[in-house]
């Protein structure tokens, strides 16, 4: 049993010699300082090169800017597109920000909610809407890098946008129902996303491999678990659309979503 | 009493790294694979939320998240009150 010590931590800490204490202060300031090993559905920081995380932050940029514009237009017009933005915004964040398990593969993943939301508030504004969500997710929920940020925005926000919003379209003007429609739009603009995200990948970390084959391998290791993810996005789609086409029609044609004399 | 505990602690601390292991992200099952395999080593800023407090802060992002949520839906979807009434929910 080791002897009783009648000093007081307090006591301890005076006594010990101050030359260490800055060397101290110094270390425990470099333990807090230095990055730390990330998990994070999105892309986390560290893991492209600076050089391609900066080419990917540049496309994101001027998509913020286009989209930047497009919102001031928007709301300058119909002061009711602030309440149906921010809506989309908090969709976007919560949806992106919650693990879901996928129990036939025993993995999780996140829905990304961008293909709802271009539905709602058209693709350019969309990209706002994430690069909102994922600086959020990155600042306080460690979900997510800030080096990374432009990849996951162009993944996220302008793939899974754009190709929502283009399948929903173009499947609404070869006489496709609103559901149908939807759902296809939710779907592949899931797969879009992570379609993207294997490409920032590859065309980074291919080395001396194909990039082709690269980042079809890395896409056919995401699709067991965003197979059922896309589905789900779909069905929250169609969902969503059906909810509105019910409640507030008139928003989905101020959406463009449906014509005025076409309401179905 | 060693010889008792031992076997004890591997037991739980192999179980917390089982269920830890268990339902991982795609972050882990692929991106993380790829990125080490090229040598990459994905890092996160220090200021970052860990253990408890990345569970608070989830907590958090959730309520402010449903709150806005709801707060927009209630603007965009509830009928406006008519003069002497109160607003229908």
């Amino acid at each position: 049993m080791p002897p009783a010590c009648r000093l007081s931590g307090a006591e301890i800490a005076r006594a010990a010699p101050t030359s260490s204490r800055p060397a101290l202060a110094a270390l425990a300031v470099i333990a807090v300082a230095l990055p730390r090993p990330a998990h994070a559905m999105h892309l986390a920081d560290g893991i492209l090169p600076f050089g391609w995380a900066a080419l990917w932050s540049v496309v994101a940029a001027a998509g913020v800017a286009v989209g930047l514009a497009r919102l001031r237009r928007r709301v300058s017009d119909d002061r009711r597109v602030r309440p149906l933005v921010a809506l989309v915004a908090a969709l976007v964040f919560v949806l992106s920000c919650m693990p879901i398990p996928v129990p036939l593969v025993g993995t999780c993943s996140h829905p990304c909610g961008t293909g709802i939301a271009a539905l709602l508030v058209g693709p350019w504004l969309t990209i706002l809407v994430t690069v909102a969500a994922l600086l959020l997710q990155a600042l306080f929920l460690a979900h997510g890098g800030f080096t990374t940020l432009g990849a996951d925005v162009v993944s996220m926000g302008i793939a899974g946008a754009f190709v929502g919003w283009g399948t929903f379209h173009a499947l609404r003007r070869a006489g496709a129902p609103l559901g149908v429609s939807a759902f296809a739009a939710g779907l592949l603009s899931d797969w879009a996303t992570y379609a993207v995200t294997s490409l920032e990948l590859a065309t980074a970390l291919h080395g001396a491999r194909p990039l082709g084959v690269t980042a079809l391998t890395i896409f056919a290791a995401f699709l067991p678990t965003q197979i059922p993810l896309g589905v789900l996005e779909g069905l929250l789609a169609a969902g969503a659309l059906s909810f509105l086409q019910r409640r507030r029609p008139d928003l989905l044609v101020r959406a463009g979503v449906v014509a005025a004399e076409d309401p179905a | 009493m060693i010889a008792h505990v031992a076997p004890l602690l591997t037991m739980v601390t192999s179980a917390a790294a089982a269920a830890a292991e268990r339902w991982p992200g795609v972050d882990e099952t692929v991106v993380e694979r790829v990125a080490v395999a090229a040598g990459r080593t994905p890092w996160t800023v220090p200021f970052a939320p860990e253990g408890d407090a990345l569970l608070f802060a989830f907590l958090i992002a959730g309520l402010v998240g449903g709150f806005v949520l709801g707060y927009t839906y209630r603007a965009l979807f509830s009928p406006p009150a008519q003069p002497g009434e109160e607003r229908r929910p």
